[in-house]
């Protein structure tokens, strides 16, 4: 029997994962990748709430939210190829112009 | 007929501006026809003239014609007008006869010239000042034509100005020339102020001379000799007769026109213009005189030691001036006139004479490096000849007649030691002339070989003048002979000017017997400057002529003579010195005087300049530093302030975008880790 308990942990350990992705991987295209993760794994625990609560408002949520990730993986690669043009790079610790 | 007479001077200022203006596009043949014809027609329209104003009773030849009104200043008013009367005529006649002979050979003698047409053009710009300077009416316009002249002395004599010697000689004339003009300038001042002292307000010359007895007796001394300062620097008279010699570094037609025929005598001009004023004033008269005999012997003593065939001749025009100073000095105008004429002929003659040796030459100066030219130069040599007898004054050519004219009003005038220096300088001059003529002509050439192949006689259009002016020098004297009843033709046709004060003796013998004792002493005064004369040929013949020299005794051969009276060759070869004491007296002096004030310039006027310079530069200095030090460090030391305080914050921008991420998901946990805590 599934519970709710098993949704939130496979979120949770999706979301360390992406977390983890994000903060140690260099590649700016994993960077994206992980977030991606982190994403999704918010998205299974309002898809389980969803389904626990028998509210639609949760499924919603999921439905913009895929909508707005496709959208900012479409505007964060865009910047990603900008950027390897420019800089033949694609390494975070490579951009550190902001520097103070 | 006489209304006409502007057409005299205006031609050949046309000439001189077509030439000027258009001269370099339309040809040599074209330059030179425009050059010829304007004189030539001013000369043959000035006969008429003449003929019209013989045709008046003499006492009304005096007509004054207005052109136009120059200058209207209250009562005070300046036509530019003529005045034609028997010393106008014939200065018009002289001045375009002459010119137009010299012009005509200056077609030749300037044939290679690559500035032909400005040369044209000067040349006739010459003419149309001499004929204002002599037509003159009044003594504004006068002084407009003397100071035409002077320009065109100076553009002339400069006219080959890549040579410095010519350019400096051009600069000398012109300079010296000035100390001259500024003593006439202020004899027109003065005269202007004591005749308006006397309520006349012009310078009408007819008015100055009916009214000359009201002026003051001394302005009236100061004025003339004012006047004749003036005269001085024109006509090349001792101390004002330096800038001759070196004008003949002009072109020799130049040296003929201007430096010997025409406008060097227009200070005898204006003197015997002024006679009135001169005849009120006695003592400007015998300085006049004075001047015009101590020059005459000066200028005649330095032609003896000098090899340059050109600067013989000019020393020979400076002692002839000073010869008709003597006349117009004593009074003789018509005399000091008459040698005025003859002089434009055989000075002129000898001028182109030499011009046409040196032409044969290819430019030769120096008579030590001629000789044995009158096998190949006939025509030229038998005309210079001509015109070395005439100045040497035997008869019956032109020069004997005037030169014997002023020595005898010398004597009669009781002027003896006047009279006794002009027979020496008679006898220098016959000398010099004569050394002259045998040094170039006679002899074997000393020429080198490469000048000897070269010896060729003058083209026609050169030697033709040649002709004119030798027959000219010959019979021109006939006119002042003063065998005809009633005193000589000239002094007749001058007498409206000058007055009957200076009839002729001889004339008077004519006229009245009892003063056959005068007529005698003419005759004995003629047979001693003919002596003289004939002396001077002698001893220059004894002395150059190889068949005598080799004959006559030792003691008297040339270069023995200047090796025994060294000081005294040295003396007159360069020429007593008188430009090295000039530079030492007036030109160093005047330079040194500049470098003070170009010191005084250097150091102190520009000392003033460069001081504001460097008082602004320390101003400017001050300011800069003020600028940096407190104004930039006012804001420096806030940004400073600003980078310092802000030294540890900024350690936080990492720029990696994974510490911002760190930061983030460590502040999340904190958060949640604090809510759950709460809870």
């Amino acid at each position: 029997m599934l519970t709710l308990n098993h949704f939130l942990t496979l979120s949770f350990i999706l979301f360390s994962i992406g977390v983890a992705g994000v903060l140690l991987r260099r590649n700016i295209l994993i960077v994206l990748m992980s977030l991606e993760l982190v994403f999704n794994a918010v998205n299974i625990s309002f898809a389980a709430f969803a389904y626990y609560l028998q509210s639609l408002t949760g499924l919603v949520v999921v439905i913009f939210s895929i909508t707005i990730a496709a959208a900012e993986v479409a505007v964060g690669l865009a910047i990603l190829v900008v950027v390897y043009r420019r800089r033949k790079t694609v390494y975070v610790d490579d951009l550190n112009e902001m520097r103070g | 007929m006489v209304d006409f007479v502007w057409l005299i001077p205006f031609l050949p200022l046309m000439g001189a501006i077509i030439n000027g203006i258009i001269g370099s596009r339309i040809g040599r043949k074209a330059v030179g026809l425009t050059g010829c014809l304007t004189v030539s027609v001013s000369f043959l329209s000035s006969i008429p003239i003449l003929l019209k104003l013989l045709s008046f009773p003499p006492e009304q030849r005096s007509i004054e014609v207005t052109i136009f009104n120059w200058i209207t200043s209250g009562k005070f008013q300046i036509d530019v007008s003529f005045l034609i009367d028997p010393l106008s005529c014939l200065m018009v006649l002289v001045v375009t006869g002459v010119g137009l002979l010299i012009h005509i050979y200056s077609i030749g003698y300037m044939h290679t010239d690559k500035a032909y047409w400005r040369y044209f053009s000067f040349l006739n710009l010459f003419i149309f000042f001499m004929l204002m300077l002599v037509l003159a009416a009044n003594y504004l316009v006068m002084f407009l034509g003397w100071e035409g002249v002077g320009l065109c002395s100076y553009l002339l004599i400069g006219f080959w100005y890549e040579k410095k010697s010519a350019s400096d000689a051009g600069k000398k004339a012109f300079v010296v020339n000035r100390v001259g003009d500024f003593g006439f300038l202020l004899g027109l001042f003065l005269l202007f102020w004591s005749a308006s002292a006397q309520g006349i307000y012009s310078l009408r010359f007819k008015e100055i001379f009916e009214n000359a007895h009201l002026l003051n007796p001394t302005a009236l001394t100061a004025i003339t000799l004012l006047l004749f300062a003036g005269a001085v620097g024109k006509s090349a008279q001792f101390p004002l007769h330096v800038w001759l010699p070196d004008a003949m570094e002009g072109p020799t037609p130049v040296s003929a026109l201007i430096h010997a025929a025409t406008m060097v005598t227009a200070g005898i001009y204006m003197v015997a213009r002024n006679n009135v004023l001169f005849a009120l004033a006695p003592f400007t008269g015998e300085l006049v005189a004075i001047v015009g005999m101590f020059t005459a012997l000066f200028a005649a003593s330095i032609a003896l030691a000098q090899n340059d065939i050109k600067r013989v001749l000019a020393y020979s025009t400076i002692s002839q001036l000073g010869y008709m100073f003597a006349a117009v000095g004593i009074g003789a105008y018509a005399a000091g006139i008459f040698h005025l004429m003859t002089h434009a002929f055989f000075k002129g003659l000898l001028f182109l004479g030499a011009g046409s040796v040196m032409h044969a030459m290819s430019g030769e100066q120096d008579m030590r490096n001629m000789g044995g030219l009158y096998r190949r130069l006939k025509v030229t040599s038998l005309t210079f000849i001509v015109g070395a007898v005439a100045i040497a004054g035997i008869p019956p050519l032109s020069g004997f007649w005037s030169k014997d004219e002023i020595l005898f009003e010398a004597f009669n005038g009781g002027h003896y030691l006047l009279w006794a220096v002009g027979l020496l300088t008679a006898s220098l001059t016959a000398f010099y002339m004569f050394r002259q003529v045998f040094l170039v002509f006679a002899g074997k050439c000393r020429a080198d070989e490469h000048a000897r192949q070269h010896i060729h006689e003058s083209p026609k259009v050169m030697t033709n003048p040649l002709i004119v002016l030798a027959a000219l020098a010959i019979i021109g004297g006939v006119v002042g002979i003063p065998f005809f009843e009633g005193g000589s033709p000239l002094h007749h046709y001058l007498e409206p000017v000058f007055g009957k004060n200076v009839a002729h003796p001889l004339a008077a013998l004519t006229a009245n017997p009892q003063s056959a004792a005068h007529g005698s002493l003419e005759w004995l005064l003629m047979g001693i400057s003919t002596a003289a004369g004939l002396l001077g040929i002698l001893l220059a013949a004894l002395m150059y002529f190889e068949p005598f020299k080799s004959r006559g005794p030792s003691f008297i051969n040339p270069e023995v003579l200047s090796v025994k009276f060294k000081a005294l060759y040295a003396l007159l070869s360069n020429k007593y010195y008188i430009d090295e004491i000039y530079d030492a007296l007036i030109v160093n002096p005047i330079k040194r005087f500049c470098r003070l004030c170009f010191s005084f310039d250097l150091a102190v006027i520009d000392g003033l300049v460069n001081g504001a310079g460097w008082m602004t530069r320390f101003a400017a200095w001050l300011s800069h530093k003020f600028d940096i030090y407190l104004v930039d460090g006012i804001f420096n030391s806030m940004a400073t302030m600003v980078d310092f305080s802000s030294g540890f914050w900024r350690r936080l921008q990492t720029g990696y975008l994974q510490n911002y991420a760190l930061i983030f998901v460590v502040g999340l946990l904190l958060v949640i880790g604090g809510l759950l805590a709460i809870h």
